[in-house]
């Protein structure tokens, strides 16, 4: 299968320390990629690399067969690329349904002129953009939480809504940072089955960091495995689970692996 | 007495002014701006040296003040736009500074502490002396009316909802697609047009203009204006630049009611006790007295 996003040779160190060193990605139209590694072993920073949040020493991020890397992060989601944030990051101070309505590219009214010039088309764009954010709230099971402040939601409940944003967006690919950081089981079944299901019914290709063994075996096919800041080994995860470079890799870490 | 309060209306309209672009630039977008006065200086020096100097109409100086505050706004917001918010502060106290220094020491061209003598008033030749005040109270009225309605369709529209996503969290904001850099410079601007717009009223309603009214200090009015008020509420911003005026002219007649104070002492007095209800106010209602209004749309 084409690769939707490939990424070669990235590398990113801050002061002395190579956090990203000579990595290569590819990421399989329509798969549910994961990227695991310990701690420390750059995951997060390339992320940042992938998303444009930081500016790469060397490399190349090739999206939907686009150089993407000198690209801005606005403009690389312009183009169908979204990220969510380890830490659960929301607009504090705006509701459930504000954060959703807030998502969808190139809004009419975001601009200054046509909220005075034609304001109808501006209020019907907002109408289609607020019954699209009510199917979203039903789907991601947050509807009852509409008008609550995403700043008052429970950690799970941020990271349902980071996830329910990016549906409102016409993206291909959504880079996970640590979907189930900080989830109860509960909502992290909610989680992994509204993962599943955006990739099979709405055709959505996933990238997801994740520290949960559960969550990676139940979703991720193949699974890339970073340490040290470089490529370590990818596959299936059963087989990654037995690779001793990978145990060495973890050691001490996550026994169950 | 109503000659007085006429006045006192008219200046409160340029407060409001003043405010609401306050509010517009740090209540919804989150950018620091400590140099209103300089952009008031900006508006007032535009519109008064053009009329006063080239003979240009009123009626075109003062839309010229307005661009002059937009362009600036717009410059100032690119320069620094990549600061955090504590280095914008500085920033845009050195720029307010530095427009007041020049209209102090470019005296050849601005009259410099001699003060700038503008005989040019809007309608100045249809409208006679003693219904001059009144008339110019409802011509500000109307500006701070069209800047209100400005403002609010902005917080309500799609972009300022962006624009308060921004004030948020910017990353985040940036990865969502959205041109942070696009959307800062451009409210900047817009801001710096109604500050533009609050000089040139001010500069012809006194018709004598110099550099010692726009100092820093009225930035610390407005910006409290603007707590008090609610920021982010525009118009919790109104009732806060009416509620500052209330306590700058209110406090200046203790002195009538006191002889235990002399007049000198009595003026130190005055500020201490606007810091006082300042923050007796932010005690009450943290938020402002109208904090910023939640979000609602009727559910279908």
């Amino acid at each position: 299968m084409t690769p939707i996003l490939h990424a070669t040779g990235m590398s990113r160190s801050f002061g002395g320390v190579h956090a990203v060193r000579d990595m290569s990605l590819e990421v399989a139209k329509g798969s549910i990629t994961g990227l695991i590694g310990p701690n420390g072993a750059g995951k997060s920073t390339l992320f940042n690399l992938l998303s444009g949040v930081i500016k790469p020493d060397g490399g190349t991020v090739v999206f939907n067969g686009r150089d993407v890397t000198s690209l801005a992060p606005w403009k690389r989601a312009r183009l169908g690329m979204i990220r969510t944030f380890q830490l659960a990051r929301e607009f504090q101070r705006m509701t459930v349904l504000e954060n959703l309505m807030l998502a969808p590219q190139l809004q009419l009214g975001e601009t200054f002129w046509p909220n005075f010039l034609t304001p109808g088309k501006v209020r019907q764009q907002e109408a289609e953009i607020y019954e699209k954010a009510c199917e979203v709230m039903e789907i991601a099971l947050l509807a009852k939480l509409r008008d609550t402040y995403a700043g008052d939601l429970s950690g799970g409940q941020k990271k349902l809504l980071e996830l329910a944003r990016t549906l409102m967006i016409d993206c291909d690919l959504i880079l996970l940072d640590e979907p189930g950081a900080g989830v109860n089981p509960a909502l992290m079944q909610t989680l992994t089955d509204m993962i599943r299901r955006l990739n099979r019914d709405h055709g959505k290709t996933f990238l997801v960091v994740e520290h949960d063994m559960d969550m990676i075996a139940q979703l991720c096919d193949p699974v890339v495995v970073m340490t040290q800041g470089g490529y370590l080994t990818s596959g299936p995860f059963e087989e990654i689970r037995q690779n001793p470079a990978v145990i060495e890799a973890y050691l001490g870490e996550t026994a169950d692996v | 007495m109503s000659a007085y309060l006429i006045s006192m209306g008219t200046y409160v309209g340029f407060f409001m002014i003043l405010a609401l672009a306050l509010n517009l630039q740090w209540g919804i977008a989150g950018m620091v701006n400590f140099g209103i006065a300089g952009f008031y200086a900006m508006g007032a020096y535009v519109s008064g040296l053009l009329v006063a100097k080239l003979g240009v109409p009123v009626g075109l100086a003062i839309p010229a003040a307005c661009v002059a505050g937009w362009v600036l706004g717009g410059a100032v917001a690119l320069l620094s736009v990549r600061l955090r918010e504590d280095f914008l502060a500085i920033v845009t106290l050195g720029v307010g500074e530095v427009i007041r220094l020049i209209v102090l020491n470019e005296d050849q061209i601005t009259e410099g502490p001699r003060g700038l003598r503008i005989d040019g008033r809007p309608f100045g030749d249809l409208i006679g002396p003693e219904l001059y005040p009144l008339f110019y109270l409802l011509l500000v009225a109307v500006c701070v009316l069209i800047t209100y309605l400005v403002c609010e369709r902005i917080r309500r529209a799609p972009m300022g909802r962006t624009l308060r996503a921004i004030r948020e969290d910017d990353v985040v904001a940036e990865v969502l697609g959205k041109n942070v850099l696009m959307h800062r410079v451009l409210t900047f601007a817009i801001g710096g047009f109604f500050m533009g717009l609050a000089g040139a009223l001010y500069a012809h309603y006194v018709q004598n203009i110099s550099p010692e009214v726009f100092m820093p200090v009225v930035a610390m009015f407005i910006w409290m204006s603007v707590i008090v008020g609610g920021a982010g509420n525009n118009r919790g911003i109104l009732i806060g630049a009416g509620t500052v005026m209330i306590f700058l002219e209110g406090t200046r007649f203790i002195g009538d009611f006191t002889d235990v104070l002399d007049a000198e002492k009595m003026s130190a007095m005055r500020i201490i006790l606007i810091g006082f209800l300042l923050i007796v106010t932010l005690r009450l209602r943290p938020r402002g007295l109208l904090p910023e209004p939640k979000f609602n749309v009727k559910k279908t």
